[in-house]
C-alpha cells in the first residue's frame, strides 16, 4: 500500500480568485482560509453523505511520513449534477486532489475543487462551489 | 360460433402478420421515445452542471422564450423547482431579499429583543458567522429545519398536491411536507402545541393567486441560514401567484412584532418552474448519524489545533 502512496506534489499558498461564492450548506466559511493546495494520494474512504460529502486519502509529507487528508466537498444533491456520484471513488484509487480553502487550524483538511483520477479524468464543479 | 371459428377474428396471412408486428413495434417505439431519451441520457461532464432528477434522468434546460400557455384556474399542482437555476433557492447567507451581508439595505428592522436574540444565535453564514465548531444552528444536528426556513434555505424541488379542502407541499430538502387547509377554517385562536411547520390556512385571492397564513411555529427554529430569530408571535404570509402554465411566483412576508418593528419580505416574487411529470424528487435528508459523522470527522477536525 505504501508504495502506491503518492508524494505531496504541490502545496503552495496561492490566493484563489473565487468567481462564484462557495455555498457549502449551513456550516459556512469561517473555519477556512483561501489557500489552494494540490496533493496526490490514495483514497481510503469516500463518504457520500449530507450535509457534505468528504474524501479521505493518504499522502506522504515532506519527510516521507504517511498522513491522512480529508477533502470536503458539496452535498450529494449538488454533486450529482456535475457527474460526481457515490461511485466516483473507491478505496485504493490514486488521486490528485486540488483544494481551495484550507482549515485555519492547520489540520490536513480542505475544500475540494477538483480531483484527477488515474486515467486522467477530472471531476470538478467548474467555477461553482 | 362454429367449429371452424367463424365469428372469431380471422388470422392474418403470414406476410401481413409480420407487417402488423413491425407496425406495432414501431408505434410502441415512437410512443416510448421521449421517455427513452430521458432514461438513456447518462453522459457526465466534469466541470459543467447537467441537471438530473432523482432517477438520474437529465432535466431539460428552461426555454429562453417565455411564451408559456395560460395557467389552469385555481391549480398549483405539479413539481416545481427554482429557476433559472435549480440552486437559486440555496440562500446560504440568509433570506434572498435580506442576506446577512452588512449592506444597509439588508439590515432587518429588529426590535431590541430581536437583535439580542439574533446575537445569541451562532450561524455558519453571514456577518455574525462563527467557526463550525462554535455553531449552535439547530439544523446542524438535524433538528427539523422548520417553516419558514424550509423556503428560506436550500429551497430545492417541491411538489404540490391539492384538492378542494387542502393543498399539500412536499419539499426535497429534508423530505418533509406541509398541509395548508383551504376548507374555510380559521387559524387556531390559541396554540396548544407549537409545530415545527406551524398551522396553515389558505384561500384563493383570484383564479391564479393563493394566499397562505401560517402561525403556531416552534421557537427553536431559525427563520433562515443566518440565524434570524422569531418568537411565538410569528405570522408568515405566502403568496403563490401562478403567472402562466410554467411559472409560479412565491412572495413570503415575515411579521413578528416581538422581533421586528415591521413586516419584511424575505422572498419577493421568487420564481419556480414547472418540471416534467416524470421528474423524480431526489432524497436530501438530514441524517443524524451522517451529521454526527461529518461534525466529528470534518467540522471538529477543521476547528481543532493541529497536533504537533
Amino acid at each position: 500500500m505504501k508504495s502506491r502512496i503518492g508524494v505531496l506534489v504541490f502545496a503552495s499558498s496561492v490566493i484563489f480568485l473565487r468567481l462564484i461564492p462557495p455555498t457549502f450548506a449551513h456550516h459556512g466559511n469561517a473555519t477556512y482560509d483561501n489557500k489552494t493546495v494540490t496533493i496526490k494520494g490514495v483514497v481510503t474512504e469516500w463518504r457520500w453523505t449530507n450535509p457534505h460529502s468528504f474524501l479521505k486519502f493518504d499522502a506522504k509529507d515532506e519527510k516521507g511520513n504517511v498522513v491522512q487528508w480529508i477533502g470536503e466537498w458539496n452535498n450529494p444533491s449538488t454533486l450529482i449534477n456535475f457527474g460526481i456520484t457515490a461511485k466516483s471513488f473507491k478505496v485504493g484509487d490514486e488521486v490528485t486532489v486540488t483544494m481551495n480553502g484550507m482549515a485555519k487550524s492547520g489540520a490536513n483538511l480542505g475544500r475540494v475543487v477538483k480531483v484527477v483520477l488515474p486515467d486522467g479524468q477530472e471531476l470538478s464543479m467548474g467555477n461553482e462551489r | 360460433m362454429n367449429a371452424k371459428g367463424e365469428g372469431a377474428p380471422k388470422a392474418f396471412p403470414k406476410g401481413l402478420k409480420m407487417k402488423s408486428r413491425y407496425v406495432t413495434s414501431m408505434i410502441a417505439f415512437l410512443i416510448l421515445l421521449p421517455s427513452l431519451g430521458a432514461q438513456t441520457a447518462q453522459q457526465r461532464e466534469s466541470g459543467r452542471s447537467i441537471h438530473r432528477d432523482g432517477w438520474d434522468r437529465i432535466v431539460p434546460d428552461a426555454p429562453k422564450a417565455q411564451n408559456s400557455a395560460t395557467a389552469p384556474v385555481r391549480d398549483l399542482t405539479g413539481i416545481w423547482e427554482p429557476t433559472p437555476g435549480y440552486r437559486d433557492g440555496v440562500q446560504a447567507t440568509g433570506a434572498r431579499n435580506y442576506p446577512s451581508d452588512g449592506k444597509p439595505e439588508h439590515e432587518l428592522p429588529f426590535t431590541p429583543l430581536g437583535l439580542e436574540t439574533w446575537k445569541s444565535h451562532k450561524p455558519g453564514w453571514g456577518v455574525t458567522a462563527v467557526p463550525i465548531a462554535d455553531n449552535n444552528d439547530p439544523f446542524d444536528i438535524c433538528d427539523p429545519i422548520g417553516f419558514p426556513r424550509i423556503e428560506l434555505f436550500n429551497l430545492r424541488a417541491i411538489q404540490i398536491w391539492q384538492n378542494k379542502n387542502q393543498l399539500q407541499i412536499v419539499y426535497q430538502n429534508s423530505q418533509v411536507w406541509r398541509n395548508i387547509w383551504a376548507d374555510g377554517r380559521e387559524l387556531p385562536k390559541e396554540i396548544l402545541e407549537p409545530r415545527w411547520y406551524g398551522y396553515s390556512v389558505g384561500k384563493w385571492l383570484d383564479d391564479y393567486t393563493f394566499v397562505v397564513q401560517t402561525t403556531g411555529l416552534d421557537e427553536r427554529t431559525w427563520i433562515d441560514n443566518a440565524g434570524r430569530p422569531h418568537s411565538d408571535q410569528l405570522m408568515v404570509q405566502e403568496t403563490f401567484h401562478r403567472v402562466n402554465q410554467d411559472i409560479l411566483e412565491l412572495t413570503l412576508t415575515i411579521n413578528d412584532p416581538k422581533m421586528y418593528t415591521k413586516p419584511w419580505k424575505a422572498l419577493d416574487k421568487f420564481t419556480l418552474r414547472l418540471q416534467p411529470e416524470w421528474f423524480d424528487i431526489r432524497e436530501q435528508v438530514c441524517s443524524a448519524s451522517e451529521a454526527a459523522d461529518y461534525n466529528k470527522t470534518v467540522a471538529a477536525e477543521a476547528a481543532a489545533e493541529k497536533k504537533k
